[in-house]
């Protein structure tokens, strides 16, 4: 049976790569004694996948990974045991079962929706919260983006399904949902280096802390998208 | 959790940031306000390197099972985070509480190997605490030093407050009570330095003075005061079956060099390799209980979820219940899909059946380490594997499936000549030769054997009976090297061979370090501060600056490499009692020169003088008649 474990990455772990954070949870099932299910051959390995990695830096409410179980105690018990092995900065939200044939986690992400908030000191000089609005207003974000061989022009709007800005906290925090498919991929920071640039300004490096706070998927049409968290795609069990 | 010492800009700009932040499973968390005594574990080397060492896993889990410690680790900062905490002035912090090393009470640092010795100098440097022992006072933590490399530590001994010679488990317990209550009592640093000079095993260069004669060599080593031991015992924790072993060792979240869950299963080796430091200095062997490892086994595997166990010795076939250790193992790690690793050994129908079934036979490779071309010199260093076993051996591999064999040599060992060096192509080829004979064309997955012969270079080390023996230069080592490659072209087989040789610079430098005086101390110090560092690693190693730092202080290297030494010399490191006597190491250099094989340690005893421990090997009962078969052949290694 194919579950799906939703963790919260925070703290000194957004220093952990993806590929790490795959090494820690083969560890972390072996030492919850969860029953996963291997791969055949000379080499088994756990037959797990995750949805989309996070980059370093980043924080997040709402990361991913399927795991094939064999046998189990129920959702609960998965998640307790798993959490009592956790580190913290690690931890485990929910345990789902997916359904027959289901897409796998990384097949499936077709949004992510971010936080994002200046780092202290490193504010933009303007007054960038009411330009902010206007900004999500614009009919087109165009980048430019630089691949290996050449660059390309490329509007970032229709990947952009929600923008805005929000003052519940007093130094204004933007909410975005972009896609996070693999071939829309948007960065927050690049639709963030799109706006300073509008206002002719350039985004430090460190400049910004971003929180993904879940990750979707699409179960709407095509040109009518209809948003599910990951974690709804799946039962309690 | 603790704040981290470094702001997110420096971690977001250095390499594997994951380095620096601590938090890993199994790391060890104190409320510092409840603990009397503070110690920071060290390996002088980046976090990848010292994360792979079993020592520091042992010593931190014995240190804070002592409710009154807390036991953290620090290691070297990369190159990249080294400049940012200079530039900054960002003192070097523990990984736990990421406070600074300054302070707390104790800096131990393991020593595992001598390029490590300007690594030292930088975890002092970017610790804020003064290079030279005599400069620092009670807000400096007490600095002390253990591993292989203090069988030798005068090099680096005007940096060290102590040095602890031998086994850690034994005497931290009673050091720490001595500086608990001497901190109580409000005494000098001096004072609980010299009260520690007093405590078995421990070496406080402080009270020590050295004499040279006109010629350099030691005229003396004496103690400067009433009361300080003129000879230090090394210190042996016999019981290991009932001693400090890690349940839950710490898991990185990076890859490590050992990735693995490693289980020791015992101290010493029977073998008695005349170029082996570690056969000697950890003598007597002393095996561990095999109920005791199949309990850790389980236990250290379920604590961390490692992927993989490996065994740890330093001749695994020599320890005496391997095949219940090993069909336990297979049997629980099948289970749980978890790969089993079994370095040290020997090639034999036993190890290979065992092999096979752990490994993927097509691309995994063999090792021997027959150390020498020929049986003459092999019967010089006492490593009595001979050609036959070693082909009889190939040949049951090749029949097996193995297509990979690494063969391992060392180059200027003594009595060489330019035979034995023809010696080792010519085995090589053989070896070749043996898999084309054996496995049918039809039948040869990978078309060819692939062969790998190494060579590194032969450094003499204290307390072996080679330490009377002269190193070659460097010019005399690359000759040789070039010697080894010509041989092997112009064998039958040599498509099928592969041949690699090491740095030779590096290698002299070592050579100086493993037996040298407290007159290097100067030259350590003159090359770190012109940025040598990280000088194990090749590509920061910086041959010249050494040379100049040699150069610019007087001191000869041939002097301590190349030099022939008489066998009433007093060497540095005689003040030192290792276990193993002086007398035994010259007789076994005199037999050595004769040609003469030693028998190992159950087959008969040689009185090196190891017995006066009162336990391990020298006191198990002699094996039967047919048993001793089993220990005779002597040994090569397997990965």
């Amino acid at each position: 049976m194919k579950a799906r474990i939703k963790f919260a990455k925070w703290g000194a772990m957004r220093f952990i790569g993806h590929l790490d954070v795959m090494r820690y949870f083969q560890k972390a099932l072996r030492r919850a004694d969860i029953d996963v299910a291997y791969s055949e051959g000379f080499s088994p390995h756990q037959i797990m996948s995750f949805a989309a990695p996070l980059g370093v830096g980043l924080t997040s409410n709402g990361e991913y990974l399927d795991v094939e179980i064999k046998t189990h105690a129920g959702a609960e018990d998965m998640k307790k045991r798993l959490n009592e092995t956790m580190v913290e900065g690690l931890e485990i939200l929910s345990v789902t079962r997916l359904p027959e044939g289901a897409k796998n986690a990384m097949a499936s992400v077709a949004a992510a929706k971010y936080t994002v908030r200046f780092r202290k000191g490193y504010e933009p000089e303007f007054d960038w919260k009411s330009r902010f609005l206007d900004f999500c207003g614009s009919p087109s974000i165009v980048v430019t983006k630089k691949t290996k061989k050449s660059q390309a022009t490329l509007d970032l709007k229709p990947f952009i399904y929600h923008l805005s800005l929000s003052e519940e906290e007093k130094d204004g925090v933007v909410h975005m949902l972009v896609n996070a498919s693999s071939s829309g991929n948007v960065k927050p920071g690049l639709v963030m280096e799109a706006f300073l640039k509008a206002n002719g300004a350039e985004l430090s490096p460190f400049a910004l802390e971003i929180v993904r706070e879940d990750a979707y998927a699409d179960t709407g049409e095509e040109g009518a998208p209809h948003f599910v968290p990951l974690d709804a795609i799946g039962m309690e069990f | 959790m603790s704040k981290l010492a470094l702001r997110d800009e420096i971690l977001l700009q250095v390499e594997k940031p994951a380095r620096y932040i601590g938090n890993e499973v199994n790391a060890v968390i104190k409320d510092k306000s409840q603990v009397d005594v503070r110690v920071a574990m060290c390996f002088p080397d980046v976090y990848e390197i010292g994360m792979s060492h079993l020592g520091i896993q042992i010593l931190y889990d014995m240190f804070n099972k002592f409710d009154d410690v807390w036991c953290e680790r620090v290691y070297s900062p990369w190159v990249d985070l080294d400049k940012k905490m200079r530039e900054e002035s960002i003192p070097l912090f523990a990984l736990e509480s990421q406070e600074p090393v300054k302070d707390m009470d104790f800096l131990a640092i393991t020593i595992q190997y001598e390029m490590c010795y300007t690594n030292i100098l930088q975890i002092l440097d970017l610790a804020h605490i003064p290079l030279r022992a005599t400069d620092r006072d009670w807000s400096h933590p007490i600095v002390i030093g253990g591993g292989p490399c203090v069988y030798n530590p005068e090099p680096i001994a005007p940096f060290f407050d102590i040095f602890y010679i031998g086994e850690g488990e034994t005497r931290y317990r009673d050091l720490l009570d001595l500086y608990k209550e001497c901190r109580k009592q409000e005494m000098s640093r001096e004072e609980f330095l010299r009260a520690a000079a007093k405590v078995p095993g421990m070496y406080v260069p402080l009270f020590y003075q050295v004499e040279y004669h006109e010629d350099g060599t030691i005229r003396s080593m004496k103690p400067t005061q009433e009361g300080i031991p003129e000879r230090i015992v090394k210190e042996v924790e016999m019981d290991v079956s009932h001693t400090y072993y890690p349940e839950k060792p710490v898991v990185p979240f990076i890859k490590v060099t050992q990735d693995r869950v490693v289980l020791e299963i015992q101290r010493g080796c029977i073998r008695g390799c005349r170029f082996c430091q570690a056969g000697q200095i950890y003598r007597p062997v002393r095996e561990r209980d095999l109920d005791m490892l199949k309990n850790y086994a389980l236990a250290m595997l379920q604590n961390t979820g490692h992927e993989e166990i490996s065994l740890s010795s330093l001749s695994s076939s020599d320890y005496s219940k391997l095949p219940e250790l090993i069909d336990f193992l297979i049997e629980k790690c099948g289970e749980k899909k978890i790969n089993i690793s079994l370095p040290s050994l020997r090639i034999d129908a036993f190890s290979l059946d065992v092999m096979s079934k752990v490994q993927d036979v097509k691309k995994s490779s063999l090792t021997f380490a027959p150390e020498a071309g020929s049986q003459r010199l092999r019967n010089v260093i006492n490593k009595g594997l001979t050609e036959e076993v070693i082909l009889n051996g190939a040949a049951l591999a090749f029949q097996g499936g193995w297509t990979r064999v690494k063969l391992y040599f060392m180059l200027g060992l003594p009595t060489e000549t330019d035979e034995d060096i023809r010696g080792i192509a010519e085995l090589s080829n053989k070896i070749a030769a043996v898999f084309y004979e054996t496995v049918p064309k039809e039948k040869r997955v990978n078309g060819r054997v692939q062969i790998v012969a190494s060579t590194s270079f032969f450094i003499p080390k204290p307390f072996t009976p080679f330490q009377w023996a002269s190193m070659c230069t460097k010019e005399e080592f690359l000759e040789k090297a070039y010697a080894t490659r010509t041989a092997i072209k112009g064998q039958l087989n040599q498509k099928s061979i592969k041949y690699n040789w090491h740095e030779a610079d590096i290698s002299v430098l070592e050579g100086v370090f493993a037996r040298g005086d407290r007159k290097i101390a100067d030259v350590i110090e003159r090359a770190y501060e012109k940025g040598c560092i990280f000088d194990a690693w090749s590509e920061f190693f910086q041959g010249e600056l050494w040379m100049d730092a040699f150069d610019e202080l007087g001191i000869d290297i041939d002097f301590y490499t190349t030099r022939k030494r008489e066998l009433e010399e007093i060497f540095p490191w005689d003040f030192l009692d290792c276990g193993v006597s002086k007398e035994f190491l010259k007789r076994e250099w005199k037999k050595a020169l004769e040609e003469t094989v030693s028998p190992n340690c159950r087959a008969k005893c040689q009185g090196c003088g190891a017995n006066r421990f009162g336990g391990g090997v020298c006191f198990y009962d002699q094996p039967r008649a047919e048993e001793t078969s089993r220990y005779a052949a002597h040994g090569s290694r397997s990965e």
